[in-house]
């Protein structure tokens, strides 16, 4: 699934379950078929732009704790210009 | 019926360590029943966000109204977020003007300093959506930043164009000896904080906080004889939008907003022009300038114009005061209580007893709660008759 960054921020202070991955950038995407989605980007080495090319994969979004379960979920990466 | 503000208290916005949720409740409740010289009312309503996930403590209306010495009364918790103080103002509103109850004591509180850091940060995450925008690491200031960034990008602007905001919140706050944050804030170092969700910085965010505010309503026909100055509730209207920015048609647009200010200006029988005092949800500028656009103070994409020269129009003295006791960013930002804060600034302003921080000749408020980035939003028009 393909779309465009129609905003990006990069959170530093994060909550609980996620401040091992901080700083991180989240996104709010809009997709191919007009909507919008809310996600994190990820590897993005470059600085992402709004308006630049991105597609949707699969990635680790949080663990709860060293035992728990981990949760996936869908994450954005810049596609190559 | 019409109903009206007869009494309000207030604690002190911080950080209050040594006093728990029902100790910051009482003072504020006592106060606002004193300086309505009641010692009884109906019903009471408590604006509360995050009891559940600050303090493990739900089912505030028994605690407070029993902290209160006011045992057996109709007494609960309304909730939409950051809006939770304006939306128990609505319902306490609700409840006079249907004749239900004659009298009801509105308080506002929140106690956010039992957690700190990453915890917090979490637990206040409760109001954005679960599934879409919390799953994936989303806070408030983050989403803050994305509207920011956007508006940002679709008019061309940088950091300093907001920062009069800023500014504007801490020369009120730094009168207003119930404030948080009483330093003023330089030109030009709005644009160097550090960022928390960029480009929302430490200065543009408003700080969490602890505190507690009170006003008592009644019957309007009634008011005049309980005290001198009754405060009249004009305009009474909560809309809600799409819980996610990504639900929404154009994320800019504050629907809500929009909806509550018509509503409460129609019923009120007033227009913007006619509002001498504005107390806005100034959680992040950026929501300032989509507030004052959504209202139709500015049209789309130049809401941010209010913070021109340091908000010099926004100032005690300039045509349309915002934040005048220093809004959420100076003030501070006790999550549900801080609907409730602002109708009893809005109310010190309108009998003339804001001090330091006094609009001269102001005879119509208007305050407005807003819950996320704006799926809730509550406003309220108040009005006192001429001496």
């Amino acid at each position: 699934m393909f779309g465009r960054v129609y905003s990006s921020t990069l959170v530093q202070e994060a909550p609980e379950g996620f401040v091992g991955q901080a700083p991180y950038r989240l996104a709010l995407i809009r997709l191919e078929d007009g909507s919008l989605i809310t996600a994190q980007l990820t590897d993005v080495d470059a600085d992402i732009e709004i308006g630049d090319k991105v597609e949707m994969v699969t990635r680790k979004l949080t663990t709860d704790g060293e035992r728990g379960m981990i949760v996936y979920g869908y994450k954005f990466r810049p596609l190559i210009k | 019926m019409d109903v009206s503000i007869v009494g309000y208290g207030m604690t002190a916005v911080g950080e209050h360590w040594s006093r728990g949720i029902g100790e910051l409740a009482e003072e504020a409740g006592q106060l606002a029943l004193e300086d309505a010289g009641l010692g009884q009312v109906d019903a009471l309503y408590i604006g509360n966000a995050y009891g559940g996930t600050f303090n493990g403590q739900t089912q505030l209306g028994s605690l407070i109204a029993n902290q209160l010495n006011l045992d057996g009364i109709e007494a609960y918790t309304c909730e939409a977020g950051d809006a939770s103080g304006g939306v128990a103002l609505r319902t306490g509103y609700l409840a006079v003007a249907s004749g239900a109850v004659k009298t009801a004591l509105v308080l506002g509180v929140e106690k956010a300093t039992d957690m700190v850091g990453p915890a917090r940060v979490a637990s206040r995450g409760v109001s954005l959506d679960a599934d879409f925008e919390s799953v994936n690491g989303a806070t408030l200031a983050a989403m803050a930043g994305l509207l920011m960034r956007r508006y940002m990008y679709e008019y061309g602007l940088e950091l300093s164009h907001f920062e009069g905001f800023s500014i504007n919140a801490h020369r009120n706050g730094a009168r207003n000896p119930q404030a948080m944050y009483r330093n003023r804030l330089r030109a030009g170092a709005f644009a160097k904080a550090p960022m928390i969700a960029a480009p929302v910085s430490l200065f543009d965010s408003a700080p969490d906080a602890d505190g507690a505010a009170a006003v008592v309503l009644a019957a309007t026909d009634v008011a005049a004889d309980l005290v001198p100055r009754p405060v009249a509730i004009l305009g009474s209207a909560t809309a809600t939008d799409s819980l996610t920015l990504q639900d929404r048609h154009n994320p800019l647009q504050l629907r809500a907003v929009k909806t509550s200010t018509d509503r409460a200006l129609e019923q009120a029988g007033l227009s913007l022009s006619d509002i001498h005092v504005l107390e806005l949800h100034d959680a992040f500028t950026v929501l300032t300038a989509l507030s004052l656009e959504a209202m139709g103070v500015s049209q789309a994409g130049e809401g941010w114009q209010w913070a021109r020269d340091g908000g010099l129009g926004i100032a005690l003295d300039g045509d349309l005061p915002i934040s005048t006791f220093g809004g959420l960013k100076s003030r501070g930002n006790p999550s549900g209580a801080t609907g409730v804060y602002q109708a009893a600034e809005a109310a010190l302003q309108l009998r003339g007893e804001a001090g330091d921080n006094q609009v001269r000749g102001a005879k119509q408020a208007l305050a407005q709660n807003i819950g996320g980035l704006g799926a809730t939003a509550v406003t309220h028009i108040l009005s006192v008759s001429p001496e």
